[in-house]
């Protein structure tokens, strides 16, 4: 009985799936818009607990929700006259490259452990620009 | 010189952004903090190198069959849509209040990030 319930529960109705996924697009549209980054981060737990991704999938996914919205939000950037080749094609190809050595070593290390040395980086980056 | 420490600020962006823990939101502190750019620009910056890197991951991920597809285009196109909207939110906001914005938005990432790996097991 117990585990019926839970398997409904986990199983969302049609309209209910389509409701959260235009809010959970929505919301990192619109953070991957004014912050030129960061949608992933947001939308990789909603896929995974809103939307009952596995979590592999949700972060492969994600990949392929932000990179047409990236795409939008930097024509507006360009057009804005934000764009910095000097800075944008070395840091651009530094940023290829890592993420193929990135993706080669995420099976070898522990990610529970360096999200969470991320997570205290992030922290004390955003604190500084918040109030230094 | 200063193109090659452009370079070692994107490898370590680019990293962690392979290993799916939000390149970006590291990338662009160490641009603006480290390399003293403005936000904007960090922000214009990030967004454009993010593009060949998920090209290349995606074509990777399709391969080893990760994506799921069906019902995603209910989160992409209202995405598209509203990135509009944030982006041009970005423009008219100074630099300096773009700057504690994002802090702040790194601040409560920070914790979500925290919390929800301290709960997995493995």
């Amino acid at each position: 009985m117990k585990l019926k319930i839970e398997e409904k529960s986990n199983r969302l109705s049609n309209k209910k799936t389509i409701l959260y996924s235009i809010l959970v697009g929505v919301l990192s549209g619109f953070i991957n818009g004014i912050f030129g980054g960061g949608g992933g981060m947001i939308v990789v737990p909603m896929l995974n607990l809103i939307l009952k991704y596995d979590e592999k999938i949700a972060h492969a996914t994600a990949i392929l929700i932000i990179l047409p919205i990236s795409i939008i939000s930097s024509l507006f950037y360009a057009a804005f006259g934000n764009f910095d080749l000097k800075i944008g094609i070395p840091t651009g190809i530094g940023v290829t490259v890592g993420g193929i050595v990135g993706a080669l070593l995420l099976s070898k290390l522990k990610a529970k452990w360096v999200s969470i040395i991320f997570s205290f980086v992030m922290l004390a980056a955003g604190v500084k620009m918040l109030f230094f | 010189m200063n193109w090659l420490w452009f370079l070692l600020v994107g490898l370590v962006g680019g990293v962690l952004g392979g290993m799916g823990m939000g390149g970006g939101t590291l990338l662009i502190p160490l641009l603006t903090i480290i390399m003293g750019v403005g936000q904007h620009t960090a922000q214009a910056v990030n967004l454009i190198s993010f593009i060949p890197m998920a090209i290349i991951s995606l074509i990777v991920h399709i391969k080893n069959k990760l994506l799921n597809k069906k019902g995603v285009l209910w989160i992409i196109v209202p995405g598209c849509i509203s990135c509009v909207g944030g982006a041009l939110l970005s423009k008219v906001v100074s630099n300096a209040l773009l700057t504690k914005l994002f802090g702040g938005f790194l601040v409560v990432l920070a914790c979500l990030q925290f919390v929800l790996k301290i709960k997995k097991k493995s």
